[in-house]
């Protein structure tokens, strides 16, 4: 981690306690995930307790404290997806990549998370890979759209 | 091109003939990047004459005539809202455009911000004039990197414009918005959650009063409102608080955009009057069920809505309508479900997800929920009891009538109303052992009709339980000892052979 680029980060939200989960968004978005050493230094220079800053991180969903694959693979677990077979098809991912929800796989390839609706519940069931959206999806399609990703 | 027959008219279509466009009547119609194509057709008319001829009191006055009631969920009337942050004692005073939409299958608000975002923002800018605010906040869920963008961008056009910024038009009124990206928790979308977020705060309710119209944000008098309820301004003050009134049922009125998805023909958002039935929303426009298959229920609210069965699909949709109905409007979710979809596995799916977005601060949910929710899973793993459908009745009430929130005080709903409507679907998985719909996989089993079978073995590679047996051209079976019940045989069979039992 670059703390550089975090101090940049931090000055971008004036080292405020209001700004701590910009900043914590704005540093998962570079790193991909919260090194704790990240969390540690907003503390200290934003001057409140590491508590606090641990306690954002892991109240808010989007956050993770564990690094990521190189390709986040969320498969939408929302209700027009559930209802359509969304849980078949993560079932169908992680036992394909032989590692369980949250986790990365061991080749450092994939990360694979539930979410709950990325509002395009008429093309159920959804599966995002980083910022591209797959619908339509059977446990057939989304081996084939794994493949795609190195 | 020369075609066979004239395309048809938008109107003549039926998924388009039905509906009524207020919220949604530019879109698909101006490039939401350009401010140019708003203004030609009638944005930001709404706001010189809100700005320069007339004052807070009327435009509040104009908004109470509409009987605009808030669209996030809970349906208070816009104008009374403003109306008491105005006259609230302050300086300061803020606004916040709420677009944490969090409820699992809507994305209504989404589509606005990301389609007609400058009349989310003309909205803002009269609605922070009327409560006498100069600043607005704009809280968008993370998750929607587009709609985001879009906004960032029209508050940049907006301002260039000077119709953002100080002293807008001239009239003296000073505006200026800022976004906040939400943190991905559900609960946030709760008024007084927010309000600690937007304050760098974990997102947990606290009690009211005070109401936010008192002490908010920073401890100033703040107005929180739905980007669908500021949508509906500058058409309200455009055509007359009259005009919007004249549409709807004696307690709800104008009209209302639904996001109508599940097991239905035609998915999407839909924007009919108040008080248009359930049976038009889902048959006329959506077109019915797929495949031939048979209408159960359509969940209303989202997660703490209810389900509504066949029976009421003559229910003209409005506030008191649904809420009478043990479901509720909410901010506009419908959810078709059909024969295939278990109604005891979509109560337990809502509580799931309250289960895991549920803050923690207070008991009945936290626990109450987790309690519920162990219970729906043992019915749907065939472990139930009678002496549990029990506990769950108690229950439920409690956690309704002791939760601090509305999260906790509506979480009970989806397991109220599919009790009250499909109890015969809890026998069979408590006494019979057996979900009638084929959903809950420990009470079902995969088996190939050996009739239809062609043996072409696709199914057998699909397996990844090796539990299937049978050469080529040989009936295959399914070994019910090794079947993990994943459904993949059944997707892949081309002669729809595998069945659920
Ligand atoms: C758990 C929970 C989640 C909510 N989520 C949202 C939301 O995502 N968007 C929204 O506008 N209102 C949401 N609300 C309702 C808001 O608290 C609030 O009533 C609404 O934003 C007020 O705006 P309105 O008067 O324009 O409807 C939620 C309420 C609760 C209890
Ligand atoms: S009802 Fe639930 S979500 Fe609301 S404050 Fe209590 S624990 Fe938190
Ligand atoms: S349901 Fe899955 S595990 Fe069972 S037979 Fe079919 S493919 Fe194999």
């Amino acid at each position: 981690m670059d703390a550089e680029r975090l101090d940049g980060i931090m000055r971008r939200h004036d080292y405020a306690p209001s700004g701590v989960i910009a900043m914590l968004q704005d540093l998962q978005r570079e790193e991909r995930y919260l090194p704790l050493e990240g969390l540690r230094l907003i503390a200290e220079r934003v001057g409140i307790p590491a508590s606090r800053v641990y306690s954002l991180a892991t109240f808010y969903r989007s956050f993770s404290l564990k690094p990521r694959g190189r390709h986040l693979v969320s498969v939408c677990l929302g209700t027009a997806c559930h209802v359509r077979g969304g849980g078949r098809i993560m079932d169908k991912v992680t036992r394909d990549l032989g590692t369980p929800q949250g986790e990365m796989t061991p080749d450092g390839r994939f990360t694979v998370e539930p979410v709950r609706c990325v509002g395009c519940c008429g093309l159920a069931p959804v599966v995002t890979v980083d910022e591209t959206f797959y619908g339509g999806m059977t446990q057939q399609k989304v081996a084939g759209v794994l493949r795609r990703y190195e | 091109m020369i075609l066979a027959s004239p395309l048809p008219r938008l109107e003549d279509v039926p998924f388009f003939a039905h509906q009524r466009l207020v919220v949604m009547r530019h879109r698909g119609r101006i490039d939401p990047e350009r401010i140019d194509d708003y203004i030609a057709l009638d944005g930001y008319e709404a706001l010189p004459k809100a700005l320069l001829e007339m004052t807070p009191e009327k435009i509040i006055g104009e908004v109470k005539t509409s009987l605009l009631r808030g669209r996030g969920g809970a349906g208070f009337p816009t104008g009374v809202k403003w109306e008491l942050c105005r006259k609230a004692p302050g300086e300061r005073k803020l606004l916040i455009c709420n677009a944490d939409e969090g409820d699992p299958g809507e994305f209504m608000d989404r589509s606005v911000l990301e389609a007609d975002p400058h009349a989310v923002l003309e909205g803002m800018v009269i609605a922070g004039h009327a409560i006498g605010a100069g600043e607005g906040i704009l809280y968008v869920r993370d998750e929607y990197p587009l709609a985001l963008r879009r906004m960032q961008v029209a508050i940049d056009q907006a301002e260039a414009y000077g119709l953002l910024g100080s002293d807008i038009l001239g009239s003296g009124h000073s505006f200026r918005i800022r976004v906040i990206r939400g943190g991905g928790a559900f609960v946030c979308g709760e008024e007084t959650a927010l309000i600690a977020s937007v304050e760098g705060r974990a997102g947990r309710p606290s009690p009211r009063p005070p109401f936010p119209a008192q002490r908010g944000v920073w401890g100033f008098p703040t107005t929180i409102n739905n980007v669908e309820t500021l949508a509906c301004i500058p058409a309200i003050l455009l055509r007359g608080g009259a005009w919007y009134a004249s549409m709807g049922t004696e307690t709800s009125k104008g009209t209302k955009v639904f996001s109508l998805v599940g097991k239905v023909k035609n998915t999407g958002l839909v924007e009919v009057p108040m008080g248009t039935s359930l049976r038009r929303i889902v048959f006329d426009i959506g077109g019915g069920i797929p495949d031939g298959k048979r209408f159960k229920a359509v969940q209303s609210g989202g997660p703490s809505g209810g389900c509504i069965p066949e029976g009421l699909l003559d229910l003209p949709v409005d506030y008191e309508a649904l809420t009478k109905a043990g479901a509720i409007m909410g901010s506009g979710g419908l959810i078709v479900m059909d024969e295939t979809s278990c109604m005891v596995d979509v109560a337990r799916y809502f509580l799931g997800f309250l289960m895991e977005e549920s803050c923690g601060k207070c008991t009945p949910c936290r626990e109450g929920i987790l309690r519920m929710h162990e219970i729906l899973t043992d019915f749907t793993e065939g472990r139930g009891t009678e002496a549990q459908l029990a506990l769950l009745e108690e229950l439920a009430p409690v956690v309704k009538d002791a939760s601090l929130c509305a999260l906790g005080g509506t979480a009970s709903n989806p397991v109220l109303s599919t009790l009250r409507y499909f109890r015969d679907e809890y026998k069979a998985h408590i006494l019979d052992r057996r979900c009638p719909a084929g959903v809950c996989r420990s009470l079902i089993t995969y088996v190939i009709d050996e009739g239809r079978c062609t043996g072409c073995m696709v199914c057998r590679r699909a397996c990844p339980a090796e539990a299937i047996s049978g050469g080529k051209r040989k009936p295959h079976r399914i070994d019910p000892e090794r079947c993990v019940k994943c459904g993949a045989c059944r997707e892949s069979c081309n002669f729809d052979a595998v069945r659920v039992a």
